[in-house]
């Protein structure tokens, strides 16, 4: 069985749903593919950033 | 040159929800309907993609509605269509969510449910006119 770290988990979901949401959520190919590489760029960034605000909350 | 009228007259013939439909049924067929094929290819390797990451982290097909959350992940499976037809057929998944990437591999299928929601009304849009 496939066993992922949670990041590899994270880049994962964020590669399946910004793939669509790029494709869905604009017109052009060129606007396709600037809005998907935000959707990921935001996706991972709000992971890692949230990860850390959670390490510094729990210690 | 086609004009807009054009455009909407030729939208408005057939059968409008085909796409929507078929869309919902098998990831990406409502953009191949109508002859999207790039966009269709994609959108079926994304929802593909993920519904089988999650099997493969031994994620939870839900099968009944126990409690409020249980209704919503199985609303969010229903969205797979046919996938989630054949996982019930197949008997593929967990039934006991023990671990924590079984529970990351549920929460995959959910979404890989609802983004083909949102992919077969990409389809319906394009059908109608609504998007280019």
């Amino acid at each position: 069985m496939f066993r992922p770290s949670h990041f590899a988990a994270v880049v994962l979901f964020a590669l399946f749903a910004s793939v669509v949401f790029g494709i869905t959520q604009r017109d052009t190919p060129q606007k396709m593919v600037r809005y998907g590489l935000y959707c990921f760029v935001l996706f991972v960034g709000a992971a890692i950033l949230l990860s850390w605000l959670m390490f510094l909350i729990a210690r | 040159m086609a004009t807009t009228q054009d455009k909407k007259n030729e939208a408005g013939s057939g059968f409008v929800y085909l796409p929507l439909i078929a869309g919902w049924l098998v990831p990406g067929a409502g953009h191949f309907l109508l002859g999207k094929w790039g966009r269709g290819a994609m959108l079926s390797a994304s929802i593909l993609g993920m519904f089988a990451t999650g099997l493969a982290m031994d994620g939870q097909i839900h099968t009944g509605a126990h409690d409020i959350l249980d209704m919503l992940s199985m609303a969010g499976d229903l969205g797979t269509g046919i996938l989630y037809l054949l996982s019930r057929v197949m008997g593929w998944g967990t039934t006991l969510v023990q671990i924590t990437t079984e529970d990351w591999g549920s929460r995959f299928i959910v979404v890989a449910g609802l983004l083909n929601v949102i992919s077969a009304v990409d389809a319906h849009n394009l059908r109608t006119g609504r998007k280019a």
